[in-house]
């Protein structure tokens, strides 16, 4: 490399907490001119905080900024929104498209940066007046489409194009841009087909050519060896590796993903309490937006701990929304010789199923209401607790009494931190609004649990103290548990078996004790 | 230094309390408490405005109260009234038309209005459940319709009994009829305690309280407990297997009868049974004072009822009275609506204030 000149982009000692959540800590690489770099990591190892500093999103500044450098082409420079990052010449294409429907790819890739005309009535009024130079927009689009190598029709309407092209004209958008020298690609090739992804990887390398250089982040391994210069792969946090793509292989970059230090001595590995199966469940499709399940077929052992694993958006988190009646589901689900009833949430709960939801706050919480309430009410609704009855049962009262001593042994015994029983829901922080939805299940005292991402989002110790809880629950009362949870580590940690999804079907079941390269492997390996 | 952090501590106290119980009701009652002093000194006598307001608030609390349930489900402020207040209004002409009088009168106007309540308040609520999110405004139509199909049936329905059709035609029904020899002051009139000027409805005060009761008693229940949950969070609701159209349903059904009563209540103190466009009328007051009340869109006590009817109650029975003795003129009418609609409007402006 060339030394005199400086690399497009550097990072330096780039550190980041969330409220003293540290998300990352030391982060150093450097991006040379027309190279391309793959970023992987597992969710969570701090891939998009990152790139969120790099592009001068609000919520960093909103959340107390970052420490250390960036420099590009060697002047430190330091974004306070994303404007300033567009004018530097950074672009991004995120996963979300944010395209206008209604208009062609031209006018979608130029907006608001078109090409324009003078005519007698702007000179009057200003040039706000100004008429559009539809051909010159044309030839730029033309240009922009060009320079990706790919042929899309610019004069197609968006809502009329397939998923691919959408996110070519994303990316000819920010490639129109004449300033732009660093794109950073967030999961491009997610939504699309394995010929549309192979079509980009061929753009990303010609934009490389042209001297542009590319962050490219994606869950594919594959494609990163195929295209990239060079790989960092971010776990908790921190790059744990920055090599060339050509001395590396699939196997190594799973390995550096997801194997860490492991502590063994944290885990217990037992033999499977019992052989019998409790829940069987066959066929079982869920449309649930992003994470469609299209074909389980699983069986759950009575009194374990099974892990259900897989990365964003396979699955995964499809299976118990599905089961427990949230989304619409098909199939056969038996438990304990019955078959459960899809679609009817009741029904579950009767059979005394239970459900942790991820979304804590949408699904989970009353949030206007008392942490008495959150606790009670489900085990007050399925089955009659909590309940004073009155002229010989004919009206049946709250009982309030009851409802405090309840809540108040599950405040002790998780930890919950709180000012008192009839605190709103709403003013506890994420891990104790977690800890308060345990002990809502844990009041129904259910023979099997689902329990869906229980550590999202919520800081070390309180993560701990909930696997701590769960596990508690499992060998003190006997009771099934099946956690999602995209972490693979905490499931090895407290899972007897895991199983692991993948394009929305089970790719494989393995023990809790089987490396986490094997696991890597199933969790990339039927990814569509 | 002592004193300061005393003074400080008077002042947190102070400054909570407003925060509690909000500054606008603190203005609103600070302004009443202000007629109620002017009232002697410009010349009218305070027991008979006390009497007034105390009447007027007698004859409104239901309909202020049947607000209460579906705010407790997530369907909003009824401003579907109109919808309650025809099957009250049905009760009451078919009670007359099958010739009960005195207070068995008003017993079967209830009985009677009960049925059309469950099945008109059944439909509403069924297309309440279909629009979920836009309820308010579904509700608000909902109240224009049925008033308006109602005052052509008000002219086509074969009632005959004299006291009730146009003296002329011998059909259709008057726009406003009494209820004297039916159920006029039936509830107002028992146990009624007179001092000096000053008259209390007991009956009616005490009908208002069995209700209210009943309603706080529905709300300690295990469906009325239901019925919170599924006003603060659906999703939550579903998710513990409550069946939510069905206790949005019920909660509608409740609301629609409660109106009917309402509107029961209100005509035996009032003495006239009003029909055609006066449904229309008795939506945005009854919405009004509860909001007044320190409700919000979702959140509604027995408490906010009773303070947000006496306060609206008392302001627009208060201000045209103690105005006119003011200036010498006969300007209730105008000041009476100025301030009822006054009122109106500055309450459906908290109301943004309130929502989720």
């Amino acid at each position: 490399m060339d030394d005199r000149k400086a690399p497009l982009l550097e990072m330096k000692n780039i550190r980041k907490d969330f409220f003293g959540n540290q998300v990352l800590e030391d982060i150093n690489f450097t991006l040379g001119e027309g190279k391309v770099l793959g970023l992987v990591g597992e969710n969570g190892a701090g891939k998009s905080t990152l790139m969120k500093i790099l592009f001068g999103m609000d919520v960093i500044r909103e959340t107390g900024g970052y420490s250390g450098d960036i420099l590009l082409s060697g002047e430190k420079v330091s974004f306070q929104t994303p404007f300033e990052a567009l004018a530097a010449g950074i672009g991004m294409v995120h996963q979300e498209f944010s395209l206008i429907p209604g208009f062609t790819a031209t006018e979608n890739i130029l907006l608001n940066r078109e090409p324009k005309k003078h005519s007698v009535l702007s000179d009057v009024f200003g040039d706000r007046l100004d008429t559009l130079n539809r051909d010159a927009m044309k030839k730029k689009a033309g240009d922009a489409i060009e320079k990706m190598g790919v042929m899309i029709d610019g004069s197609m309407v968006i809502s009329d194009m397939p998923v691919g092209h959408k996110q070519f004209t994303e990316i000819a958008r920010e490639l129109s841009k004449d300033q732009l020298k660093l794109l950073i690609l967030d999961e491009p090739t997610a939504v699309l087909t394995e010929h549309e992804a192979g079509a980009l990887l061929d753009s990303i390398r010609s934009m490389a050519e042209r001297g542009i250089s590319v962050i490219f982040i994606t869950h594919r391994l594959q494609e990163i060896l195929n295209v990239c210069d060079q790989v960092v792969v971010m776990r908790d946090g921190r790059v744990v590796q920055d090599v060339a793509a050509r001395d590396t292989n699939v196997q190594e970059i799973t390995h550096w993903m997801v194997g860490r230090d492991v502590q063994l001595s944290a885990r217990t590995f037992r033999e499977l309490p019992s052989q019998e199966t409790v829940m069987s469940i066959e066929r079982l499709w869920v449309d649930m937006p992003g994470e469609t399940v299209r074909d389980v077929t699983l069986d759950v052992k009575k009194g374990e701990i099974l892990g259900i694993g897989g990365l964003a958006g396979q699955g995964k988190l499809g299976i118990p929304n599905g089961i427990m009646g949230l989304y619409e589901a098909g199939g056969r689900v038996t438990f304990e010789g019955k078959e459960i009833p899809l679609n009817q949430p009741r029904r579950c709960l009767d059979a005394s199923l239970a459900f942790v939801s991820e979304d804590r706050r949408g699904v989970g919480l009353l949030l206007d209401e008392s942490l008495e309430w959150n606790v009670a009410f489900p085990a007050m609704q399925i089955q009659n607790k909590f309940l004073k009855k009155y002229l010989g049962g004919l009206i049946k009262w709250r009982d309030e009494k009851a409802i405090e001593e309840v809540t108040k042994k599950y405040i002790d015994e998780l930890q919950i931190r709180c000012t008192s029983s009839r605190q709103k829901a709403r003013e506890l922080s994420g891990g104790n609004q977690q800890k308060i939805c345990l002990a809502k299940t844990f009041a129904m005292e259910p023979r099997f649990l689902f329990v869906s991402e229980p550590t999202r989002g919520i800081d070390v110790g309180a993560k701990a103290l909930v696997l701590d809880a769960l596990k508690r629950f499992n060998r003190e009362s006997g009771v099934t548990i099946v956690m999602i949870s995209s972490e693979l580590e905490e499931l090895r940690q407290i899972c007897d078996r895991i199983a692991i999804v993948s394009g929305g079907s089970i790719a494989g079941i393995l023990p809790a004790s089987a490396s986490s390269e094997q696991l890597g492997e199933l969790m990339v390996s039927q990814v569509k | 230094m002592s004193e300061s952090v005393k003074r400080s501590g008077v002042q947190g106290k102070l400054r909570s309390f407003v925060q509690s119980f909000g500054l606008p009701r603190l203005i609103i009652a600070g302004f009443l408490l202000l007629l109620f002093i002017a009232a002697p000194m410009v010349g009218s006598d305070l027991g008979v405005q006390l009497t007034n307001t105390i009447n007027r608030f007698s004859w409104n609390a239901i309909l202020v109260l049947a607000m209460v349930p579906m705010v407790h489900s997530g369907c909003g402020l009824n401003f579907g009234l109109p919808l309650g207040i025809i099957s009250g209004l049905l009760g009451a002409t078919l009670s007359m038309e099958f010739g009960f009088s005195g207070p068995m009168s008003f017993v079967m106007a209830i009985v009677i209005s009960t049925p059309f309540a469950i099945l008109l308040g059944g439909g509403y609520g069924w297309l309440l459940n279909r629009i979920k999110g836009g309820e308010m405004m579904i509700a608000t139509y909902v109240g224009f319709s049925s008033v308006s199909f109602m005052c052509m049936m008000w002219l086509l329905l074969p009632y005959h009994s004299p006291n009730m059709v146009w003296g002329l035609a011998g059909k259709g029904l008057r726009t406003t009829i009494s209820v004297e020899g039916y159920y006029d002051k039936v509830l107002s009139s028992f146990l009624q305690i007179q001092i000096g000027t000053l008259v209390i409805p007991t009956g009616a005060l005490l009908f208002f309280a069995l209700l209210a009761f009943a309603m706080w008693a529905f709300l300690l229940t295990k469906t009325g407990t239901a019925m919170t949950a599924v006003g603060s969070n659906p999703t939550f609701a579903r998710a513990a297997g409550i069946d939510i159209d069905r206790i949005r349903m019920l909660s509608v059904v409740m609301s629609t009868w409660l109106a009917a009563v309402g509107i029961l209540v209100y005509e035996q103190g009032f003495g006239f049974v009003q029909l055609y466009m006066a449904p229309f009328n008795m939506a945005l007051p009854a919405v009004s004072a509860i909001l007044i009340g320190g409700a919000t869109v979702n959140k509604a006590t027995i408490m906010n009822v009773i303070i947000g009817t006496f306060l609206f109650q008392g302001i627009v029975t208060m201000t045209p009275t103690v105005m006119n003795n003011m200036i010498h003129m006969d300007m209730s009418e105008v000041i009476r609506i100025i301030v009822s609609n006054g009122m109106i409007l500055y309450a459906l402006t908290r109301k943004s204030e309130a929502s989720r």
